[in-house]
């Protein structure tokens, strides 16, 4: 075969895959071809694979934040209230399967446990970035395996963290801005003020022109609602203003004419959940799940994963090179640490082989031993019973004896005996003769 | 906000608490332990007033993906292999409505045959109903032309590995694009010349191998030459031949997903190959312009499924399973090149002029 031409056209074909984009040319089509059935065969994929979404609550604890879930999500997820006396700060992760109608979500939600309740709030966020960091870093592991399951795999990463403001009314906690300043580049943030029902609406406005002024004075990146789609872009700008949403969060139903609607029902009134006068729960839900929920899929994996990732490898000592240069590093270090990591294998089953011949070995002295003991044991018990053999044979020839010379007795005896009957007749016959005569 | 989402009749999401976990600060992963009973459905009160404001708008991310998929628009690499005067331009340009393929031009007198085969590439951007997408056609004119046609599926085991390799190297950059261009081929229509009996050696030897690392679609081409009884006997003949030969084409049977699928592709895998007949041309048939074949003795129309399988194509490779034939090259064929790949011990990846002699090898079937 023609080695130069095929190289020629292998060059020429790894050329062409990079300048792709720019060799199309748009033609018209004749007639209908049928391929607008795409973005529904995708869908239908999807469907059937079912869909992953993770949520992170930030806030202190009483915030609501597990009642805002429930109310979200409509549903009642599980737990009680937490203490507020734990040492440090933990995320606990609960994961839930929803349907509606023929949409299957695995839903994770994350809450942080603790937070805000120490003295000492000093490395509350570490455990929060920690996990963050957990989830980008199962996935970058998936992703180098060499033989991986990407399709199937449980995405486990925050796609979207609602941060729970205290309704102060005058500004944000020190602690929140550490936090979110901590979380803007790991996560989508979308700061939400809890417990809005209790500052009023003149107050909750310059509350939200404040937090957003000390936000941005801060360098705090929160998510913004994509406004590039034009389907989407009036209502998400929109939305964008009214950040950070001002939710209450309710189980509870209240009747209110003639509808059962979720409320919080105090003595001056009732403040219901989904009616937008009295807060932002429906902009929320609207915005989280029903507008933006893929948005934000995306976002996580094209953005801050792949930040992490870029860290991450960077960290590791991989690197990219020049293309038209040196061979990729990532490819050589990749395959140094592969050997290294079977050169630990063989040790290791080397060190396993040895300790398993140094085993064989003892059991099998412990086995001689035990051998030997038998035979010692076989041997004695042998001897005694020869010697036992002996003195049996030995008494035996005794009473043998004993009883020859009780016969040779006997017969004696009885051979007197005769002799003695014999003389003993003639002696009667002699007395006889005497009276006779 | 009801015009942006459909309000579905009250159904409520169903709560199947499926797994929980606790994570301390040691920040370990939600692992699954015993998973709790089910978990509490919100009960509709008995008699009272209908609870309105129970849908949470879950299905809502299909609308999402939608909006997605059609600002990304889409993209499809298929690749033609045949001997030349198979018709294989012809059918690319029936498929698609348009001249996506540009006809070889007879040879003449001075035309000569390629000498090696050649690997040609031309992409289009096409554009139906506010789906936009990005066709690649590529051509392999030059196949099974030669005197000698020993390994001529090398040069182009050798593209589809390129696009693999060129997909492979920008994963694995540390600075990747949002969006890896896809140039893998996702389809290879294998086109068998029409002679009625059975396969040719080059026809087992070529799908044989490239089977393994490409969906292979074989059709009859110019199946206008086949009565309907020569036809059927064909096909049967030819999947005989390609079970005996252990070569498991489009749709692979080891890739049925579930019930249903195997339902639907074995349904499909009774009738490939398909016969086919491709037309440009439009012809007025019973009051109505159709593609078709005009001969003295009547007119094939190519999408009539009576006359031929051209509409069983055209719905299989674009209207049913184009994503799946997608899917299959991206998690199986393109994973199973990335295993072979990072496993080789001679990783030395080389793009600049000139493969190493041992880097083909390892690419040879």
């Amino acid at each position: 075969m023609n080695n130069d031409i095929l190289s020629i056209y292998a060059h020429c074909g790894l050329r062409l895959s990079r300048l792709w984009i720019e060799s199309a040319r748009a033609v018209p089509l004749a007639g209908h071809v049928g391929f607008d059935s795409m973005p529904d065969q995708l869908v239908n994929k999807s469907v059937n694979h079912g869909f992953c979404f993770n949520i992170l609550c930030v806030g202190e604890t009483g915030l609501g934040k597990s009642t805002l879930m429930d109310t979200l999500f409509n549903t009642k997820f599980e737990g009680e209230p937490t203490q507020h006396n734990q040492p440090g700060v933990t995320l606990k992760s609960n994961t839930y399967e929803l349907q509606e109608s023929n949409v299957r979500l695995k839903l994770t939600v994350v809450n942080t446990v603790g937070f805000g309740d120490q003295i000492n709030k000093e490395d509350s966020y570490k455990s929060i970035v920690e996990f963050i960091d957990a989830q980008f870093e199962a996935y970058l592991q998936e992703e180098l395996k060499i033989k991986r399951t990407l399709h199937s795999y449980h995405d486990t990463r925050i796609h979207a963290c609602l941060y729970f403001i205290a309704p102060t009314g005058h500004s944000l906690k020190s602690l929140d801005l550490v936090t979110m300043k901590k979380l803007d580049s790991k996560v989508n943030i979308i700061p939400i003020i809890a417990k809005s029902d209790a500052i009023s609406k003149s107050e909750l406005a310059k509350f939200k022109i404040k937090i957003t002024s000390e936000l941005v004075s801060n360098g705090v990146q929160i998510y913004q609602f994509p406004t590039d789609d034009e389907s989407v872009a009036e209502i998400n700008s929109t939305m964008n203003s009214h950040l950070p949403f001002a939710v209450v969060g309710s189980t509870e139903e209240v009747k209110i004419g003639n509808k059962m609607v979720k409320a919080r029902q105090y003595p001056w009134g009732t403040v219901q959940v989904e009616n937008e006068n009295h807060c932002d729960f429906v902009k929320l839900r609207e915005m989280l799940i029903r507008v933006n929920m893929e948005d934000l899929r995306e976002q996580t994996h094209t953005r801050h994963y792949e930040l992490y990732r870029r860290c991450k490898l960077e960290e590791m000592g991989f690197k990219d090179t020049d293309p038209d240069s040196k061979p990729f590093s990532l490819q050589e270090t990749y395959e140094a640490k592969r050997n290294e990591f079977m050169g630990e294998l063989q040790k290791k089953e080397e060190e396993m082989r040895q300790m398993f011949v140094q085993r064989v070995k003892e059991k099998e002295a412990e086995l001689k031993e035990a051998e030997k003991e038998l035979h010692e044991k076989f041997d004695r018990l042998k001897k005694l019973h020869q010697d036992e053999k002996k003195k049996l044979e030995e008494k035996k020839k005794s009473l043998d004896d004993e009883l020859n010379m009780f016969k040779q007795k006997k017969t004696a005896a009885e051979l007197l005996q005769n002799q003695a009957q014999q003389a003993g007749g003639s002696t009667t016959l002699k007395r006889d003769k005497e009276r006779k005569k | 906000f009801s015009h942006l989402t459909p309000h579905h009749k009250a159904n409520r999401p169903e709560v199947i608490p499926s797994y929980s976990s606790s994570a301390m600060s040691e920040a370990v992963l939600p692992d699954v332990m015993v998973p709790p009973a089910v978990g509490g459905l919100y009960g509709e009160k008995a008699g009272g007033p209908v609870v309105d404001f129970s849908y949470v708008g879950i299905d809502a991310i299909l609308e999402q993906m939608r909006r997605k998929a059609m600002k990304q628009g889409f993209e499809l690499n298929i690749m033609v292999v045949g001997q030349s005067g198979l018709g294989k331009s012809t059918l690319m340009n029936t498929l698609f409505k348009s001249k996506v393929s540009r006809k070889s031009v007879l040879a003449t007198a001075q035309e000569k045959i390629p000498k090696t085969i050649e690997i040609k590439s031309i992409s289009h951007d096409i554009e139906e109903k506010g789906v936009r997408m990005k066709l690649t056609v590529i051509d392999t004119p030059g196949f099974g032309d030669q005197i000698n046609n020993e390994n001529c599926w090398q040069p182009i085991m050798k593209f589809i590995n390129d696009q693999y390799e060129a997909y492979l190297q920008e994963e694995i950059n540390i600075n990747r694009k949002k969006r890896i261009p896809d140039s893998r081929v996702h389809c290879c229509i294998y086109f068998i010349p029409p002679t009625g009996h059975c396969l040719r050696p080059l026809d087992v030897e070529f799908m044989r191998r490239l089977s393994k690392v490409v969906n292979i679609v074989p059709v009859i081409a110019k199946a206008d030459t086949l009565t309907l009884e020569e036809r059927d006997f064909f096909k049967k003949k030819i999947r005989e031949e390609l079970r005996a030969n252990g070569i498991d084409v489009y749709p692979q049977k080891e890739f049925d997903e579930d019930a249903e699928d195997r339902m639907i592709n074995e349904k499909i895998r009774e009738m490939i190959p398909f016969a086919v007949v491709g037309s440009d041309q439009e012809y007025q048939v019973n009051g109505r312009r159709l593609l078709g074949r005009k001969t003295k003795w009547g007119t094939i129309e190519v999408e009539n499924i009576a006359h031929c399988e051209f509409a069983y194509l055209r719905d299989l490779l674009i209207r049913t399973h184009m994503q799946n034939i997608k899917d299959i090259t991206s998690s199986i064929h393109y994973e199973m090149y990335r295993v072979r790949r990072l496993n080789e011990n001679n990783t030395v990846v080389t793009h600049a002029n000139g493969i190493p002699e041992h880097h083909l090898a390892a690419h040879e079937m």
